[in-house]
């Protein structure tokens, strides 16, 4: 009995970091309408603070001091990229403000790495609380049990600070309508920035208060943001009741679950989402959207029309570019112009369903990697030829896209979003953990194409051949009854499920579709590179391919084109200095500042009389 | 073109002068001048689409205009935040109401609450709950569990809670019913013996001329026609042209 | 009752213990506008919801045309002949008016799921001649997000008639609209009806247009209707006039 008790005790307190780093995330977004992917980075910023901290302050006192300096100090850190970005792009599309919060992250990589260094840190236990006390004979460690209270206080003062003050009022009336608070007196900016510092504070905090059980290092970012979106989805946008409930939930059936089946956690989660979703949508205690409410801030897309002619030569003069550049290119041109193709289709893939399609894939990097695994799997284990296993590229990921698409286009907006980035975690953890199949970290190699395929300039061609007919496909696809209500769709559910349209289906379908394209991308990928690694299914990957839509311009076919070239060659030509993240990381600040519409949106703002762009207001 | 020179009213509460809005790119108002003195009820008339609502979300600074001067009290508002045009003593009432749905109907007014404000009527939640009897009984039910009656009044009382000495009400009649309406055109008018100003906005002439003392009709972002509402009611070409009764 | 027309009997529907409908009866013969009229939190978008499928009622039975519609989704009672346009327009604003219309005919057609032929090409003789009913014809090419309002009303109309239906739902069709131009989307909408035969069942908060267009009116009151009838019949109602319309009406 003592057993359970402690076991039962053990999930609460590691429901505690959790709670308090999505609550932080779900109180963000509630006012500022912003996911904001930074979030993780704070969380590890706490810690790492946090445990130079300690160092300096001793005693029970000088911990708790340090957890709450840490916190706070994050919590600045924050208000100052939330001055200093995030305010100038409030008016920007939803999406583009997604990109911005990508640089801090990068920036936050490399100053940690830093200072200090890329080894693990393990935290010291905290003074005063190192031992344990026994439960009907099971010794619980006395940490657990401050960290529940510590979940406790912070779950009432934050019932507290939302229900009884006039401050909680306001952001709880922002949650709902930001420009109406204002134009009744109040001032958003200002209340935009104390909820922003009250987010990441919370996120550092669960940094710091977990240094003692698990330390600090430099994956915490991404590890924690898919727990974080799953307790967010499962518990409801903005209820931190539902944050609490839904962080608790996990983490037993974690604690529970290891018991019965070690292997099972992740399985577990992906079950837990699943079956919540069925039941109830919106989350535990969440509310259904209003519809409309994530839609596209700005000016409508105009309709589609064919392209002009002058846009048709330029078409034709880069695809005729294209072809002759094997006889004057060096291979090492060559292997980055391939790259440029493949991610190109990866990205037009994303643009297909978050540009037209309304949904936003947080995760796409599953279907690409999936793609090239599906390709690496069946060659290494059935040796079958690369004529047939190529194909397998597209179909594994389509039939991956199948399963959690099924999942993600029940709901819509960010909460989809989440899902796929949710989704699209389980599916890394598989492949990385999975050793005895997948090679975990250390991948499959030795995935070669045929003979004939075997010179630079050869498989170029294959290279150009899918990848540009894959991005005219996704193009063309656009124009035919199912591109049209695929849009439909994202225009208007409402209008859509009135005349007989199955909303939901034609999403899947779409989604699925999308799916299979970013798969065929990880199939050129997999042969050009001969090999495979759980990197290319990671949250990092996934990030990349939305920032080359965003910086691209989500509004304009052509984006994802000129986005994915742009940061290929980018990428290509300062992942070779020292800092490279910090400069990437700027520049992406800086283009989200000077084009928030995105390059392509940008030039098409500027020239796209010139190519016939029809404008009627 | 009439003017309502018979008319001299002793202060003027909101001069608009020549102002020009835009969304992105297309040019929305052009030239759009007003002016409403204490006590005085303008409507502002034309279709939908004419530019009457972006007029008042140019005022109350939601939409920028990108030419002109505002004043108001004397002061030249046309630039500032809306939180400081509100505070100002400007109250803005929006068409689509935007009551906080999950908050209660008290904290829907909390929201609204500004210090007391020199020369403007003082609302406090006795005199509201007096005006909007409603309300009263409903103070702890969210606001998006209450009618749409309920809710236009409720997102009036929300606005006097900032005691404005001036309000801009967009199309306060659109989608309530025939009672509701009469009710509505008591409350405008127990709001003009207070002293306050109202632009309000209108499609309907009728509802118009019961409260308003002056017209303005817009038309394409212009002014098209002013006078007073008797000049207007007696002008059957300008109603014709405009208003498309 | 006629079996070609809408029938609806002990309708009921509880959100929670809170009755919004409430043991709702009448009939609507082809070819009849009848108008729901009632204050706002009446039910009258319960009613309607329930009609086209979004909402599953407690109990009751809704037949149109002898089948019975509880139980059938939206798309189904959409098969059935049963259109919808909304109190806010609900169109494709990254659409031209042409296309909206075809989209529409897209799904009546079953072509929803095509990868091969170009959308824009397709049933747009039809789309055509469905702007021409509603005078919206020689503004297809614009994109619907730069529409007045009124002609969004035009279009949505268009786009309810892509399926043939014998019975539209409207609910507040001319809310947002200056009188005329109300008059004149009424007008059209009876000229419609009478050509094709349909009926329609509308919600209204202007009472010009319900006592000028509508055949017959129910009036519903927290989830019961209260009066029936003709428009002099219900303009004439004591009651009706203390809890909707007023002295103004009278």
């Amino acid at each position: 009995m003592g057993f359970y008790i402690v076991q039962f005790l053990t999930g609460l307190s590691s429901a505690s970091a959790l709670f308090l780093v999505a609550s932080g995330l779900s109180i963000i977004f509630g006012v500022t309408r912003i996911v904001n992917f930074t979030h993780g980075s704070f969380y590890m910023l706490g810690a790492f603070i946090a445990y130079s901290l300690v160092g300096v302050l001793d005693g029970f006192f000088g911990f708790w001091i340090s957890v709450i300096l840490s916190a706070m100090a994050v919590g600045l850190i924050a208000v100052l990229m939330e001055m200093l970005i995030l305010r100038r792009i409030y008016q920007a599309p939803e999406l583009f403000q997604l990109v911005a919060t990508f640089g801090p992250i990068l920036i936050i990589q490399d100053l940690a790495l830093d200072i200090w260094g890329p080894e693990d840190l393990f935290g010291a236990s905290a003074p005063g609380m190192d031992g344990a006390i026994t439960i009907m004979g099971t010794p619980m460690p006395e940490y657990d049990l401050a960290l529940i209270a510590l979940s406790a206080v912070v779950l009432g003062g934050l019932w507290l600070l939302f229900n009884k003050t006039r401050w909680g009022t306001l952001v709880r009336a922002a949650t709902e309508d930001r420009d109406m608070i204002s134009a009744l007196g109040v001032n958003q900016k200002w209340l935009f920035t104390g909820v922003f510092f009250l987010g990441s504070f919370l996120a550092a905090l669960g940094g710091a208060a977990q240094v003692p059980k698990g330390g600090a290092s430099l994956i915490m970012d991404f590890e924690i943001l898919a727990p974080i979106f799953v307790v967010v989805v499962i518990g409801g946008m903005g209820s931190i009741p539902g944050a609490f409930m839904a962080a608790l939930l996990i983490s037993e059936l974690n604690v529970f679950g290891i018991l019965v089946w070690p292997e099972s956690t992740l399985v577990l989660m992906f079950l837990v989402m699943a079956v919540v979703l069925i039941l109830r949508p919106w989350g535990l205690f969440g509310k259904p959207e209003a519809p409309g409410q994530h839609g596209q801030v700005g000016a409508p897309e105009q309709p589609y029309r064919p392209l002009s002619r002058k846009a048709n030569t330029l078409f034709a003069a880069v695809l005729g570019l294209l072809l002759v550049l094997p006889v004057f290119a060096s291979d090492f041109s060559l292997v980055l112009v391939m790259d440029m193709v493949v991610l190109s289709l990866f990205a037009a893939s994303i643009h297909f369903l978050m540009g037209p399609g309304g949904m936003v894939s947080f995760g796409h990097a599953a279907y690409f990697g999936g793609g090239a695994y599906a390709v690496a799997l069946i060659t290494s284990h059935f040796e079958l030829p690369m004529e047939v296993a190529f194909f397998m590229g597209p179909l594994g990921a389509c039939a991956l896209a199948l399963l959690f698409g099924w999942f993600c286009v029940r709901r819509s907006g960010v909460y989809l979003a989440m899902l796929t980035l949710a989704f699209a975690q389980v599916a890394w953890s598989v492949v990385f953990q999975w050793g005895e199949l997948t090679g975990g970290d250390d991948g499959i190699i030795g995935i070669w194409p045929s003979p004939w395929l075997g010179s630079k300039a050869a498989y170029y061609y294959f290279t150009l051949f899918f990848g540009v007919g894959g991005i005219m496909v996704l193009r063309r696809t656009l124009f035919t009854p199912f591109g049209y209500a695929m849009r439909a769709c994202r225009d208007s559910a409402l209008r859509s499920a009135s005349i007989g349209i199955d909303v939901n289906r034609q999403q899947w379908l779409a989604f699925a579709f999308s799916g299979a394209l970013a798969g065929l991308a990880g199939s050129l990928f997999v042969y050009s590179k001969g090999s495979i690694f759980p990197d290319e299914m990671s949250l990092a990957r996934s990030f990349d391919g939305l920032i080359m839509v965003l910086l691209g311009g989500v509004k304009t076919l052509a984006g994802p084109v000129a986005g994915a070239s742009a940061f290929t060659w980018l990428d290509d030509v300062i992942s070779r200095l020292d800092y490279w993240r910090v400069i990437l990381g700027s520049l992406i600040i800086l283009i989200v500042l000077a084009f928030p519409q995105g390059i392509a949106g940008f030039f098409r703002e500027r020239f796209g009389v010139w190519f016939g762009q029809e404008t009627d207001t | 073109m009439s003017t309502s020179a018979e008319f001299i009213w002793d202060h003027i509460m909101l001069k608009v002068s020549g102002i020009h809005s835009y969304y992105g790119r297309a040019h929305i108002l052009s030239e759009i001048s007003l002016e409403v003195g204490r006590g005085e009820i303008l409507a502002l008339l034309g279709r939908n689409g004419a530019g009457k609502s972006t007029t008042m979300k140019s005022i109350i600074g939601l939409v920028p205009p990108a030419k002109g001067t505002i004043e108001f009290l004397g002061e030249n508002i046309q630039g500032m935040p809306p939180f400081m045009i509100a505070r100002k003593g400007l109250g803005y009432v929006p068409e689509d109401r935007r009551i906080f749905a999950a908050l209660s109907i008290l904290e829907n007014l909390e929201v609204g609450r500004q210090p007391e404000r020199q020369g403007a009527p003082y609302w406090t939640l006795e005199r509201l709950f007096d005006l909007f009897p409603n309300l009263a009984e409903l103070r702890d039910r969210p606001g998006g569990h209450i009618s749409g009656g309920e809710q236009q009044m409720l997102t009036i009382a929300r606005t006097l809670m900032g005691n404005p000495s001036a309000i801009l009400l967009d199309e306060p009649s659109e989608g309530l019913a025939p009672v509701i309406v009469e009710k509505m055109i008591e409350t405008i008018m127990t709001l003009k013996s207070e002293g306050l100003s109202v632009i309000l906005s209108e499609q309907n002439l009728s509802f118009a001329s019961y409260v308003a003392d002056r017209a303005t009709i817009i038309e394409k972002g212009q002014i098209r026609y002013e006078g007073t509402i008797d000049e207007l009611q007696k002008n059957p070409d300008v109603r014709n042209a405009y208003l498309s009764v | 009752m006629t079996d070609m027309g809408l029938a609806v009997r002990s309708l009921e529907k509880s959100f929670g213990g809170v009755i919004a409908v409430n043991n709702l009866n009448f009939d609507l013969p082809v070819g009849q506008l009848l108008a729901l009229i009632g204050p706002n939190g009446a039910g009258k978008s319960t009613s309607f919801n329930i009609l086209n499928g979004q909402l599953k009622p407690t109990s009751g039975t809704v037949k149109f045309k002898g089948v019975e519609l509880v139980g059938l989704s939206p798309k189904e009672i959409w098969r059935h002949g049963v259109g919808r346009t909304f109190q806010i327009t609900a169109t494709y604003a990254s659409m031209t008016v042409c296309e909206n219309v075809q989209m529409a005919l897209l799904s009546y057609h079953r072509r929803l799921y095509s990868l091969l032929p170009i959308a824009a090409r397709l049933y747009r003789e039809e789309a055509l001649a469905l702007l021409e009913h509603v005078g919206m014809v020689d503004q297809e090419n614009r994109p619907c997000s730069v529409l007045a309002y009124g002609d969004l009303k035009r279009v949505e109309l268009a786009v309810a008639l892509a399926n043939n239906p014998t019975l539209l739902l409207m609910d507040e069709p001319t809310a947002g609209m200056a009188p005329k131009e109300r008059i004149e989307l009424m007008a059209l909408t009876n000229k419609i009806v009478n050509e094709r035969g349909i009926s329609v069942l509308f919600t209204e908060h202007d009472m010009d247009v319900v006592f000028t267009h509508a055949d017959r009116i129910i009036v519903l009151d927290r989830g019961t209707l209260v009066a029936e009838g003709t428009p002099e019949e219900v303009r004439n109602d004591e009651h009706v006039r203390r809890i909707y319309l007023g002295s103004h009406h009278a």
